[in-house]
């Protein structure tokens, strides 16, 4: 390449790159100072990829990015030392450490839809770094953006750049940003969770594409990830955070073979979670070959018929707009279908909301993906879990009370919650409080919309096992939709997959989860990420020698 | 719309689907500006139904307050039958529709046989006056307004930012006559840089206007500014949160440059609308303004035709103010829409 020589000059592998010495940053909230990282020493060499693994919370962003010498509005460095190429970064001044960012530590964000200003075109976001740091001018900056592109296995790479950010998906979003950051030849890039907005079979690509650019240039990595599965296949070395401290560092092998720390294996925790399926002949829900569609676009759904056995779960699987959260729109009425009908309890369903009763509407409930967005923020837990009661029962006054204390130590809260705020309680609290307003109806069938996606690994077993143990208690029927397969092993009884719309398969969860799969099914499930340091090489290795 | 009406009908909507495909290929931003202009016109029309009906339901009887009160009943009742007083409501309001849309507002009342005033020769020179203050104070208010909140997004809790905040919250909360007479006291009177009443008619040169309207400007333009100016501020502010302006910062790219290029594109959509608000206050809000420096535009035209009863120029004068808030609001919607570029570049 033309632009090779245009590295920094040393770059032999080995010697220490970034070292951070006890490093300490605070958050601002309320007017109080608390700790978020507590004192962490971090070492990386030139060449080597590091892994950050941690639930939300853990301070890995925080740790990461700080190796730009960069905190987050409302936060500042409290102690210790980083020294990234023998500059003190926490004492260099605001210009100097401008200077180094994009163009020797460069940056790629979680979500690439939300990362790329939309205002401008991506050829444009691309070459910034390069033309604003005087590094290029815009004609050679531009002809080796195109050739990253390329590299990163992107469509059309001496076009694409012409287009605006909503214009690409997301796997392609973020490979450009990818290329964005590699643009300089920086030294170190450090990844933020750059694959968990994907689906799986776009992540196994945009992992493939940033692994192989790493070590194209010899790139030292920060990898932040929750998924411990992804970053075996990235990282060198991995450090698990908690709380803001280091709880265990090893090499990635050693790592997944043996880990130390009762909290590092707590991580696998979902993994190991699974129930024996039970079949059931009596359907409480039967959706027969139903066409959707939003206005007058394309079809959402096509021909899509699932049949929900009573107090069994059904987990309906698909990347995002395979048209899962539409089929739960049809089923709730909140969008009718255009052909087809839903069949409850023996009994077609009203096509739209408005047309069904309350009794109807008590007995089918809805748990969403985000409690933080589906719980209203002003409203105490007596306010959230007491208005379907008020609704749908009538209760009122001392038996409101006592059945909302019932509903919370069924999620296993106590009544202490009662006046709080959503504010005032942790993501996996928030989201058993979505559950016992659900509950609160008395439902038949819970529609359960990626209810686990934006929690932690820990905390998304408790919530299965709540809603597995609220299952054998009260005979809840549940639609689970979902895109993660480990779920999936955890919960269902059934499973359907969906792919553009159609149902691609379903039956029982041992049949769909073992061989012989349809090829969607084989892609989607082949795709999801293993903890074997490997998978991703002899995945990849096996896919090449398919398309040969 | 259609997104929440659903889609119960089935086939027909495929067949409308290619039907109607050739619609899908007008670019949706000239889709939506016809809409909005639709929309505009039919506000319009119900704004001129408002104001007509406000009008037949004021007591008294017009004829009689304008003819005075020794008027006889049979004056009265000729009076009524010229001006067309006599014919029902419903009749009077068609014909009146029906003349301005085709640009005639009628004669005023003040009219007399053989001495026949058009509304529109009467209202013309003033909207002209109007329209010169209001485009003289944009010029000079808009820039600043714009010029001041990126400087104060830039350098927010600096003490400039706080100067700036608190001089133009201060000239905010003034009341426009106190604004006038206090700069009319220092330019006018003490410094003599301007001349204190701001009399203009048809045939006074440019420069000399803009000499004459300089006090009239100024004093506008310190009423409006804060209001643009903290939005533009608020605007930029409240994008400076966004992954991609931390994306941005983590780029290395400079501040001024993370404010101009990164924020502001993405933040044109509610100045432009509190920008589009102001003017419309220009046009239709400058009353006081206007009787301070006696300047003769056309706020000063309607309260006199209100005192006088003169009830087509009001008509007219009103339909007028409604129509520059629907314009310029509308001219803000496109300008917002066509700032976005999920609108402009379709995927």
């Amino acid at each position: 390449m033309a632009n090779d020589n245009m590295k920094q000059p040393q770059r032999e592998k080995g010697s220490v790159l970034l070292e951070m010495r006890g490093l300490k940053i605070e958050g601002e909230s309320d007017d109080v100072w608390h700790p978020i990282i507590k004192g962490i020493d971090l070492t990386l060499r030139r060449g080597e990829v590091l892994g950050l693994i941690g639930e939300s919370g853990a301070g890995k962003s925080t740790l990461g990015i700080a190796a730009m010498g960069f905190v987050r509005p409302g936060c500042r460095f409290t102690g210790g030392s980083i020294v990234f190429d023998g500059m003190d970064l926490i004492a260099a001044s605001d210009e100097a450490k401008r200077k180094l960012r994009g163009s020797r530590i460069a940056y790629v964000a979680q979500s690439a839809a939300a990362a790329f200003n939309p205002a401008h075109r991506l050829i444009d976001q691309t070459i910034e770094t390069e033309t604003q740091h005087g590094i290029r001018d815009e004609k050679t900056a531009v002809a080796d953006a195109q050739d990253l592109y390329g590299r990163l296995r992107l469509p059309n790479p001496t076009t694409i750049g012409a287009r605006y950010p909503h214009q690409v998906s997301g796997g392609q979003l973020q490979r450009v940003m990818t290329a964005m950051a590699m643009t300089c030849r920086p030294d170190l890039i450090i990844f933020d969770e750059p694959t968990t907005a994907l689906d799986v079979t776009t992540q196994v690509e945009v992992l493939a594409s940033i692994r192989s650019i790493v070590e194209q240039f010899n790139t030292a990595a920060i990898y932040i990830t929750h998924d411990l599965a992804v970053v075996a296949q990235m990282a060198h070395r991995i450090m698990v955070l908690r709380y803001g401290n280091l709880v265990e560092e090893a090499p990635t092998r050693e790592m997944l073979s043996a880990p130390k720390q009762e909290y590092t294996k707590s991580l696998w925790a979902v993994r190991g979670l699974a129930k024996p399926e039970s079949p059931n002949e009596d359907a409480i829900l039967s959706i027969e070959h139903v066409d959707a569609a939003y206005g007058n676009a394309v079809k959402i759904l096509d021909d899509v018929s699932v049949r929900i056995p009573r107090g069994r779960t059904v987990a309906v699987v698909g990347e995002s707009g395979s048209g899962k959260s539409t089929l739960a729109r049809v089923v709730t009425g909140l969008l009718p279908p255009s052909r087809g009908q839903v069949v409850f309890n023996g009994a077609a369903l009203p096509p739209a909301l408005k047309n069904r009763d309350k009794e109807l509407l008590r007995r089918i409930q809805m748990i969403y993906q985000s409690p933080d967005t589906a719980l209203n923020p002003r409203h105490r837990i007596y306010d959230v879990i007491g208005r379907p009661l008020q609704f749908y029962h009538g209760l009122s006054g001392a038996k409101l009370e006592k059945r909302i204390i019932e509903l919370l130590e069924m999620i296993e809260l106590n009544e202490s919650y009662i006046d709080r705020l959503p504010s005032e309680i942790s993501g996996g609290q928030k989201q058993r409080v979505c559950i016992a307003r659900a509950l609160a109806a008395e439902p038949e069938l819970i529609i359960c919309d990626e209810v686990t996606s934006a929690l932690d690994q820990i905390v998304q077993e408790e919530i299965l096992k709540l809603l597995l143990r609220l299952q054998a208690e009260f005979d809840i029927s549940y639609m689970f939709i979902t895109h993660d397969i480990a779920t999936v092993r955890a919960i269902a009884d059934e499973i359907v997959v969906m792919n553009q719309g159609k149902v691609v398969q379903q039956g029982p969860k041992t049949e769909v989860l073992s061989p012989p799969y349809p090829a969607y099914t084989e892609l989607l499930l082949s795709s999801v990420p293993e903890m074997d340091p490997d998978w991703l090489t002899n995945l990849l290795a096996k896919r090449k020698v398919a398309n040969q | 719309m259609d997104l929440l009406s659903g889609v119960p009908r089935g086939q027909k909507i495929e067949q409308g689907g290619v039907a109607f495909g050739r619609r899908g290929h007008m670019h949706p931003i000239l889709r939506t500006v016809l809409q909005r202009l639709g929309l505009g016109l039919l506000t319009l029309f119900i704004v001129s139904l408002v104001i007509f009906s406000l009008i037949e339901m004021l007591p008294g009887n017009f004829a009689k307050r304008i003819l005075g009160q020794a008027a006889t009943p049979e004056t009265v009742a000729a009076f009524e039958k010229e001006i067309g007083l006599d014919k029902p409501a419903h009749i009077r309001y068609v014909t009146w529709v029906g003349n301005v849309v085709q640009g005639d507002f009628g004669a005023s009342f003040a009219s007399r046989v053989g001495y026949k005033r058009q509304v529109s020769d009467l209202i013309t020179p003033r909207l002209k006056n109007t329209l010169f203050l209001a485009s003289l104070t944009a010029l000079i208010a808009v820039p600043l307004a714009i010029g001041l909140g990126i400087l104060a997004a830039l350098y927010r809790n600096s003490p400039f930012d706080r100067i700036v905040n608190s001089v133009t919250l201060t000239t905010i909360s003034m009341p426009e006559f106190f604004m006038a007479y206090i700069l009319m006291l220092f330019l006018a009177v003490k410094l003599q840089m301007f001349p204190s009443l701001a009399s203009v008619d048809a045939d006074t040169p440019l420069w000399e206007r803009i000499y004459r309207c300089a006090l009239p400007a100024l004093t506008l333009t310190l009423v409006i500014v804060a209001h643009m100016m903290r939005m533009t501020r608020a605007a930029i502010i409240n994008l400076l949160a966004s992954p991609y302006i931390e994306m941005a910062r983590l780029k290395g790219i400079s501040k001024s440059r993370v404010i101009l290029h990164h924020a502001l594109p993405n933040a044109w959509a509610p100045i432009v609308n509190v920008i589009a608000f102001n003017l419309a206050y220009l046009v239709v809000g400058v009353v006081i303004v206007e009787a301070v420096f006696t300047y003769p535009g056309i706020g000063q035209l309607m309260v006199d035709a209100v005192r006088t009863k003169d009830m087509p120029v009001v008509q007219a004068c009103a339909l007028i103010f409604a129509a520059t808030y629907i314009l310029l609001n509308l001219i803000a919607d496109i300008i917002s829409i066509s700032t976005n570029p999920r609108l402009l570049h379709p995927r």
